[in-house]
């Protein structure tokens, strides 16, 4: 039997369940995922996404580089980090200076953890200065 | 969920409705199946669809589609005046039953039979099985919600919990069941328009003192009024008052309604920045696209449907120059004002448990072994299983009188059947993770509406045939599923396959309170291709 390089314990991606995971890890790839038995979610079970809906992570059209564009009529092309955030940055500045903070709208993410949710927000509310930010929690 | 997905099983009646859980929430789905199987427990499943739980179900309630208010309101009525009301409960733990009495003193259950659809008799079997278990829950997820009655269908169950006693111990309680894995959380941490992170109000005096402090922003800079959620941002977007969004890890152009709309307000706006493991249909109308990692290539916390925040733990490396999500969102924020410095993820998490009251007593060391549940408010806390147990959040439990109103658009002679749309096993959302699975795909492959064999036969269709499904807003091609899941008259999809995208019928309107939109009702006809299928 294959044996793993690396076994993470984890919570599952899909739904709000939130099964306790392990991660088999073999040169780089997930190989295997079963559910664990120590708590009080899955008790050892999982679906048929929860055991083996992983081949997303290493699909190879996973975004590797930031992209942009000048106009909407062109492709969007790679860049680097530099550019893209000052972009980002400069950009939102300008609305938020021209038009007023509730110009802009953020979406934040229920498939993102509660650190990134919380510092999302934080930097719409702290810097950006409006509350128009939102999830699809109600979709 | 008030209470713990593992007190499931010491419930002895389930009411389950608007959740195809064994599809949407499989393992959750177990506990159910545990309790009915081997607790001898009964439940009582209320949907129009013939779901997988229906083969566990004592009694199963088939209404039409919008017309839920009516049902538990006339459970309300047979509970009242049958006696089976917890009358120690509600003069102990409730107020305003009588107002509640009054409303639902016309509510028969013939009156709400003629609504509905359901027999009055399993209406009226349905309230004495609830009322008189000794526990009984109540489960639910978005077939509840996603109406222009949502917040309404709510309120109708949690008056039938409260009259009847049935919250704040183990196997009973009012279980909403939560979608994504983090949707719990990303409402926890404030993910919101009108709330910080706990639910402290933005319109707050105190609460936007308090995090004008923490965040080291001058009081008068905090922003006083409630902000626009999804559906209002797109108007905003159309009507020129929204210049610029940013979306982290969403992807509207195939989760919201009426998408052609969602689409000419993508467009219009004059700067739109997409972070994403995946350049989806909203990344590629962006101005800008950064490249986040996946939930296996970092760390943090998801909160899950019983309130327990567990960790997550990178298992690989970063791909290409895709960096994790807060890094990018930090490194935004120093290019504007601000001066962050996060070590990584368990100092911002202590930063937000010391802002966020259920979450005070947690830091990422103590959910190492099993999470905990919120509230947990001191570092000795042992984390809350069952809600209401002693008090209400807001003391009392408020009975609210609730009236039927019709969903927003109702079928006629040119759009004749009723679109409620949902989700399989097999993927997830719009499909984005799942469909990348080729073992998944290969299972369900290509998107179906499912049709009655009766309107099938009406309608000249056969099992396999290509249809054309037509809203007043738009149109998609999908294979013909005949089968008696869905009534007749009633047609259903999903909304996982972009190329057949399902939110381009439905229709947004909202729910006046939640905003939610309607994607349980839509009016659709259905016609037949004539072109053969390609193989």
């Amino acid at each position: 039997m294959l044996q793993a390089d690396q076994v993470v314990p984890t919570t599952c991606p899909y739904c709000g369940v939130g099964c306790q995971i392990d991660l088999h890890i073999k040169d780089g790839m997930i190989f295997r995922v079963n559910g664990r038995f120590d708590n009080h979610v899955n008790h050892g079970n999982l679906c048929v996404k929860g055991r083996f809906g992983y081949d997303y992570v290493h699909a190879p059209d996973r975004l590797r580089q930031p992209l942009i564009r000048a106009n909407r009529s062109d492709e969007l092309a790679p860049t680097d980090w530099d550019i893209a955030l000052n972009t980002v940055a400069n950009r939102l500045r300008h609305a938020r200076d021209t038009y007023g903070p509730d110009s802009i709208a953020i979406l934040t993410s229920a498939k993102c953890t509660n650190e990134e949710n919380y510092l999302l927000q934080k930097l719409t509310r702290a810097i950006l200065g409006t509350n128009s930010v939102d999830h699809c929690a109600r979709l | 969920m008030t209470n713990s997905i593992s007190d499931i099983p010491q419930a002895r009646v389930l009411l389950v409705t608007g959740s195809n859980t064994t599809e949407a929430h499989p393992v959750l789905a177990l506990q159910m199946k545990k309790a009915v199987r081997q607790n001898g427990a009964k439940l009582i499943l209320i949907d129009p669809r013939r779901i997988g739980l229906a083969d566990f179900a004592y009694l199963h309630l088939r209404q039409k589609p919008g017309t839920d208010v009516a049902i538990y309101n006339a459970m309300a009525h047979v509970i009242i005046e049958e006696g089976l009301t917890n009358d120690d409960f509600i003069a102990a733990r409730t107020e305003n039953f009588d107002a509640l009495k009054e409303a639902v003193r016309d509510w028969t259950p013939q009156r709400a039979a003629a609504i509905s659809g359901v027999p009055a008799a399993q209406i009226v079997e349905a309230a004495r099985l609830y009322a008189t278990s000794g526990a009984s829950a109540i489960f639910w997820a978005m077939g509840i919600t996603q109406h222009t009655t949502g917040t309404d269908n709510v309120k109708v169950l949690a008056n039938l919990a409260m009259m009847t006693g049935n919250v704040g111990r183990p196997g009973t309680g009012v279980n909403p069941l939560r979608g994504q894995n983090n949707v719990q959380g990303a409402c926890d941490l404030g993910g919101l328009p009108n709330v910080f992170p706990g639910y402290q109000a933005v319109t707050s005096v105190d609460a936007r003192h308090k995090f004008a402090e923490a965040w080291g922003v001058p009081y008068e800079k905090m922003n006083d009024h409630v902000g626009l959620t999804v559906t209002e941002m797109m108007n905003g977007a159309l009507h020129g008052t929204v210049k610029a969004i940013f979306i982290m890890g969403e992807n509207p152009m195939l989760s919201d309604p009426n998408l052609s709309h969602v689409k000419e307000a993508l467009e219009a706006v004059e700067f739109l920045a997409v972070q994403d493991i995946f350049l989806n249909e909203t990344g590629r109308m962006a101005d800008v696209v950064l490249p986040a990692v996946s939930f296996a290539e970092k760390g943090g916390t998801f909160t899950n449907t019983e309130r327990r925040v567990q960790l997550i733990r990178p298992a690989l490396p970063t791909p290409g120059n895709a960096r994790p999500d807060w890094q990018i969102i930090t490194d935004i924020a120093n290019r504007l004002e601000a001066d962050w410095s996060y070590a990584d993820e368990a100092e911002i998490f202590a930063e937000m448990a010391a802002l966020t009251p259920q979450y005070a007593g947690m830091s990422h060391a103590r959910l190492e072994q099993d999470g905990l549940q919120w509230p947990c408010p001191t570092s000795e806390h042992p984390g809350t299983a069952v809600l209401h147990a002693g008090t209400f959040a807001r003391g009392k439990g408020l009975f609210q009188a609730v009236n039927y109103v019709t969903p927003a658009e109702e079928v006629d002679d040119d759009y004749p059947y009723i679109l409620s749309t949902g989700r399989i096993l097999f993927h997830w959302h719009g499909g984005t993770m799942s469909r990348r699975s080729p073992g998944l795909d290969a299972i369900a492959p290509e998107a179906e509406v499912e049709i009655h064999p009766d309107d099938g036969e009406q309608l000249g269709i056969a099992h396999g045939d290509l249809v054309q499904v037509s809203s007043r807003r738009g149109q998609v091609v999908a294979a013909a599923r005949l089968t008696r899941r869905s009534p007749a008259g009633t047609v259903f999809m999903t909304f996982h396959y972009a190329e057949a995208a399902t939110n381009l019928l439905t229709i947004d309107a909202v729910d006046p309170t939640a905003k939610i939109p309607e994607y349980k009702v839509c009016a659709v006809k259905v016609e037949a291709l004539p072109v053969p299928r390609q193989q």
